[in-house]
This record gives C-alpha cells, sequence and structure tokens, in this order.
C-alpha cells in the first residue's frame, strides 16, 4: 500500500485566506429544500471540522441530514447557507466543472448499492477514475493492480460486476475510491448491503487505508458494526450535530 | 480518444439491445440508398433511351420547327445546309423528314405524324433497316403502343392520306413491315416511320428535312443557316424536369424513412439516459463533467450510426450489387407512368449517393443523439445518484 501512496502526488489545490489546518470545515452550514410552497431544512447550522487521517461516522436516524451533508463534502451538492470548505475550496462558490475536479482529484466515493459500471470489468471499474485524469496506460495498470490487491480481488480483475457478490463489489468500489490516492473517501452507508462478515471485512480495509495511507474516511451510517470501527461519532439529529464525540474505533 | 473509448464500450457493453437498434437503423440505410439508387436507375436509363433512339449527339432544327406546335408541321422543313449535308454524307448525321398525316385503321380516322428516316442509318437504336425493302408497297415501321392503340399488326396494310408541299391531299396504302419493341414512346405513339426518300418523293420534298440528328458525342455546333442548334441539355429539359416532378413524390419516403431511422435513435437514447441516471451520478461522482457526459451519450448515439452503417454494408453491399445487376422488373402498365424507363430498372449506385446517404444519416443521428442528452446539462450529481431525473 505504501506503493498508493508514493505514486500519486497532488498539487496544493487550496484557496487563498482558507484555514490549512482542517481537510473539511463547515461553517454555519445549512441545506434548505423548497417542497411545493413550504421548506424542508435538511441541515441546520452545521459547523463541524475534520483533519487529515479522520475515521469519522455521520450516524443518526433516517432523515437526519447524513448523506445530505456527505453530498455537500463531497461537492456533489453546495450549501443554500454557511460554507463548506473542502481542501482549501469553498463548496458553494465551486463551478460544475472545479467541483468535478476536486471529485476526480481528492476525493473518493463509496455507496450503499456500489454504482459500479455494469458493462466494465473489475479492472475497467477500478481504472475508470484514472482515465479521467490522463494517467500513462502502464502507470494506470500498476496503480489499478495495487488497489485490486489491497482489497483481495486481484484475481478477479477481468470478471465482471454481476459475477462477483455483494461483499467484492463493495470491495471493488473501495479499490475504484482509493485507486487515485485521494486525501478524503466518503461512504455512503457501506454497509447495508451486506451481512456482518463482509462488513466486518469492508471496515477492516478501510481502517487498515485509514491506518496506513492517512486517509480521511468519513461515514454516513446508522450500522452499529461500522460505527465500532470509528474512531470519532458525529451523530445527527434533524439536521443538527447532536453529539460530537471521540471514540475508540477498535473494530471487532 | 477516451470517450470515444468508453462510448464504444458502453455500446457494445449493451448488448442486443445495441444490435437490435443498429440493424433498425441499417434498414434505414440501406433503404435509403435503395430507394436513392433506383431513382437514379430511372433517371440515368430514361436519359439513355432518350439519346439512344432520339437525340443522339443533340439535333438540328429546321427554323419553322416546334415539336410542342403541330401546325407548325406544314412549314417545317427545308433544304439541308451544305455544313449538315457534309456531316450527313460523312455517317456524323442523319437527317429526318417530320409531316402531319391521316391513317385509317380498321376503317377509323386517326391523326398521325409521318416521319422519314434513312434505313441504313445506324446513328438512331431505331431498327430502320426494316423499311429497306417495301416491294411495291409504302413500308411502315410503328412501335408496340401504336400498333396496340389502332390494332395494326405486321404485314397489314393501312390508308395513309397527306399534303405534299404544295398543299395537295394524296393517299397511299402503307404495309406494316415490323412492330418495333421499344421503351421510348416520344418514337412510338401516332407515329409511322417510313424510308426517308420515298418520304421526299411523295412529299415532292427533295432533299429537305424536318431535322438532322446528329451522332452521338457529335462536337458539332456551327452554325447552319438558320437552322437551330439544340444541344442535349436542351433537348433533355423536359425529361428532367418530368422526371423531378415524379421524384419529389418519391422523396416522402426518403423522408419517412429518415425520420424513423431519427426515430429510432432518439428512443434509444431516451431510454438510454433514462435508464443510466445513476450510471450518470457515479459518473459526475467519480469526476465526469456534465459536458463530456453529453458528448458520451451525443458519441453512443453517433456509433450506433456507424455500427448500423457498417452492418448496412455487410449485408447492403451484396443485395444492392445484385439489384443493379439483375434490374427491378416492371409491370407493362408502367408506360402510364409517362417515364421512358423499359420493363426493368437497374439501380445505380455512386459513390457518391452512398458517401452523401451515410454522412446525411450520420448527421442526422448525431443530431437527434445530441437533443436528449442535452437534459444532461441540467442533471445534479445527486438527483442522478438517487435515479431521479431533473
Amino acid at each position: 500500500m505504501e506503493k498508493l501512496a508514493g505514486q500519486n502526488k497532488k498539487k496544493s489545490f487550496r484557496e487563498p485566506g482558507t484555514d490549512s489546518t482542517y481537510l473539511i470545515k463547515t461553517e454555519n452550514l445549512s441545506k434548505i429544500y423548497p417542497i411545493g410552497l413550504t421548506t424542508l431544512t435538511a441541515l441546520d447550522n452545521i459547523n463541524l471540522a475534520f483533519v487529515k487521517g479522520d475515521f469519522a461516522g455521520l450516524v443518526g436516524p433516517s432523515g437526519s441530514g447524513k448523506t445530505t451533508l456527505l453530498n455537500i463534502l463531497g461537492s456533489l451538492d453546495s450549501p443554500t447557507t454557511g460554507s463548506a470548505v473542502v481542501m482549501g475550496k469553498k463548496v458553494e462558490t465551486l463551478t460544475h466543472r472545479e467541483a468535478a475536479g476536486l471529485r476526480n482529484h481528492h476525493i473518493g466515493f463509496i455507496f450503499q448499492t456500489f454504482n459500479l459500471l455494469p458493462v466494465y470489468s473489475v479492472y475497467e471499474n477500478v481504472e475508470f477514475p484514472l482515465l479521467l485524469q490522463n494517467f500513462s496506460s502502464s502507470g494506470r495498470k500498476k496503480l489499478v493492480m495495487d488497489a485490486l490487491e489491497w482489497v483481495g480481488l486481484a484475481d478477479r480483475a477481468f470478471s465482471k460486476p454481476l459475477q462477483l457478490s455483494g461483499g467484492q463489489s463493495q470491495r471493488v468500489a473501495i479499490a475504484r475510491a482509493i485507486v487515485k490516492n485521494p486525501e478524503l473517501v466518503l461512504a455512503d452507508e457501506p454497509t447495508a448491503n451486506l451481512d456482518a462478515e463482509n462488513s466486518r471485512n469492508i471496515m477492516d480495509t478501510m481502517a487498515r487505508l485509514n491506518e496506513n495511507l492517512k486517509t480521511t474516511f468519513i461515514f454516513a451510517t446508522h450500522d452499529e458494526k461500522v460505527m465500532r470501527y470509528l474512531k470519532r461519532i458525529i451523530t445527527l439529529n434533524d439536521g443538527r450535530v447532536a453529539k460530537d464525540e471521540r471514540a475508540a474505533g477498535e473494530g471487532t | 480518444m477516451l470517450i470515444i473509448k468508453l462510448a464504444l464500450k458502453n455500446i457494445l457493453g449493451a448488448g442486443l439491445r445495441t444490435w437490435l437498434n443498429v440493424i433498425a437503423l441499417s434498414f434505414s440505410f440501406v433503404a435509403i440508398i435503395y430507394m436513392q439508387g433506383l431513382y437514379n436507375g430511372m433517371s440515368d436509363q430514361m436519359e439513355k433511351i432518350a439519346i439512344e433512339a432520339e437525340y443522339a449527339g443533340g439535333q438540328y432544327w429546321h427554323s419553322s420547327y416546334d415539336p410542342f406546335d403541330p401546325l407548325t408541321l406544314d412549314d417545317a422543313h427545308g433544304k439541308i445546309p451544305d455544313n449538315l449535308h457534309t456531316l450527313i454524307d460523312r455517317g456524323e448525321a442523319i437527317p429526318i423528314l417530320i409531316r402531319a398525316a391521316s391513317i385509317y385503321p380498321n376503317g377509323r380516322f386517326q391523326n398521325a405524324l409521318l416521319k422519314g428516316i434513312p434505313p441504313d442509318q445506324k446513328i438512331l437504336s431505331i431498327p430502320s433497316g426494316v423499311l429497306e425493302n417495301g416491294g411495291t408497297s409504302i413500308p411502315a415501321l410503328i412501335g408496340g403502343r401504336m400498333a396496340r392503340s389502332t390494332g395494326l399488326k405486321k404485314g397489314d396494310y393501312l390508308t395513309v392520306r397527306w399534303r405534299d408541299t404544295n398543299g395537295t391531299f394524296d393517299a397511299d396504302e402503307f404495309f406494316i413491315s415490323n412492330i418495333m419493341k421499344t421503351d421510348d414512346s416520344a418514337i412510338d405513339n401516332g407515329q409511322l416511320w417510313i424510308p426517308l426518300e420515298k418520304m421526299r418523293e411523295m412529299m415532292d420534298m427533295k432533299g429537305e428535312a424536318t431535322i438532322v440528328v446528329l451522332k452521338s458525342g457529335s462536337r458539332f455546333a456551327e452554325n447552319a443557316g438558320g437552322w437551330n442548334h439544340k444541344n442535349l441539355e436542351f433537348l433533355m429539359k423536359d425529361i428532367r424536369a418530368l422526371f423531378l416532378t415524379k421524384s419529389i413524390g418519391g422523396s416522402i419516403f426518403y423522408i419517412i424513412l429518415l425520420l424513423l431511422a431519427m426515430l429510432a435513435l432518439f428512443d434509444t437514447q431516451i431510454l438510454s439516459i433514462f435508464r443510466r441516471r445513476k450510471e450518470m451520478g457515479t459518473l459526475m461522482a467519480l469526476g465526469m463533467t456534465r459536458g463530456t457526459l453529453i458528448q458520451l451519450f451525443t458519441l453512443e448515439g453517433a456509433i450506433h450510426s456507424v455500427l448500423a452503417a457498417v452492418a448496412a454494408a455487410i449485408y447492403g453491399i451484396p443485395l444492392l450489387t445484385y439489384s443493379a445487376r439483375t434490374g427491378f422488373g416492371l409491370p407493362e402498365s408502367t408506360d402510364d407512368f409517362g417515364l421512358a424507363i423499359g420493363n426493368r430498372i437497374f439501380p445505380s449506385f455512386t459513390g457518391a449517393l452512398v458517401a452523401g446517404s451515410i454522412l446525411l444519416v450520420l448527421t442526422v443521428t448525431t443530431i437527434v443523439s445530441y437533443l436528449p442528452a442535452r437534459k444532461i446539462a441540467k442533471l445534479e450529481p445527486t438527483d442522478a445518484l438517487r435515479g431521479k431525473m431533473t
């Protein structure tokens, strides 16, 4: 994994005047959706900061704003008011192209339903973010195989997603998220579709990545099994931070 | 390069859905090219028939001759100018004398045109050689349509009445020496072809003619003592105008086929964009821009057309080649269509026709692929990931 860590040096992406202490910082962040003539406040005055190497989880019941916050931190969405600075970039001021660039170079995503591209092989799925970055063919091959080895799927490189189990599919998604060695990985309910054993494997894999590469992981989850791995648990309730506490992060 | 690779991968990965669409689209390619080839073939054939049977390398008309005004025929004759005579003597032109006459087939009166032609001529595809031996009667050659309309058969005798150069009526029995089969109704309907010298004698018009037909490929275009030179461009004008009228009707089918091709692709694109919203969301999450996504989906549509062109080539080339060789049989009643197209149409597929049709379909389908893809420009990544279309 050291190979993965060393190969992909990132250019500074930070906007002048932003706080370099934090990887992510939100200030008075709110997200309000118009619903007909009324509005729904999904996030209300969120003030959070994450540093490099965090292994944090956003927990809370359905509708508490976990996924919305994760989407904003991943520059897939923007706040209605307030600010979210991600790796020195203000998400609310990014153009679509800039947001795409931020996601492509610095953020890895892991989804509940894996979101693998069905017509591509495992290898091609993992290779995809590197293709968008115009990596050379030999560079891509090495990084992809390293990432697949890391998640223990090097021998399934040329299988199609439909030929994989749920656990294997999620490991491919992890490989795809980490192949570009991002500073930040956002995982939305990564174990929701997995059984206990696969969930444990997945969380072990991500904990190792966090440990070895110092990649920052932020989860949105209400899975007890995930929570046992977290070093920081942020509880959201009705769009507000109800609790922000350190945890043991010991896994099983 | 990346999006070409991705588009190809997505299309081929879609399997049967892609191939069904490609095959449907390829039918449009082949049908459009076949139909255009058919029209080209008809047009080529009409011109070829008219050149072979009527116009050859162009004509000289007597100054009074107007083929659309029968009343001018009385005066439309004269001595052939010297320079045209030289051509005739060299076998590079033939004189034709045209006069109005009345015929009485089976006791009925009918107007007709008498046309005098040298029996030994080789410039027009009229079998005038049969006029060489008429015996004591005046031999006449008529076409199949004329034979049908008058009930005349080979070997029949026919009473013909005419007026000579002085306006004096005369009449005689003509012997139907042959019935020619021709695709060109303009040398058939209401016409009797007789030996030129015999006709000149009957009309007291020695050395005269109404028109002079130049040999095919002739570049002769000198002034000829008041006789008017009519080149092929002029002579073909009416045929081309007539064909244009007919082909406008045909273009409706062309448009329908093109619309079908567009519809097939438009539907596929709409369905594809609808079904693949989550994939689009994933691609956006991975860092693909909306612009690249639009390019990707547009390109996928365009590649459908390229694959369709390849599929069309695989079965279309042998099919169209066979069709161009064997032609397309037409029923007898096609004569009523008003065009001299023969009893078989041989479609004509030129490189320009094939390339033009492919280019047109490719352009149209690319535009059609782009239109639904534009929706992506408004797509929010979070909505796409949820499988929602904004």
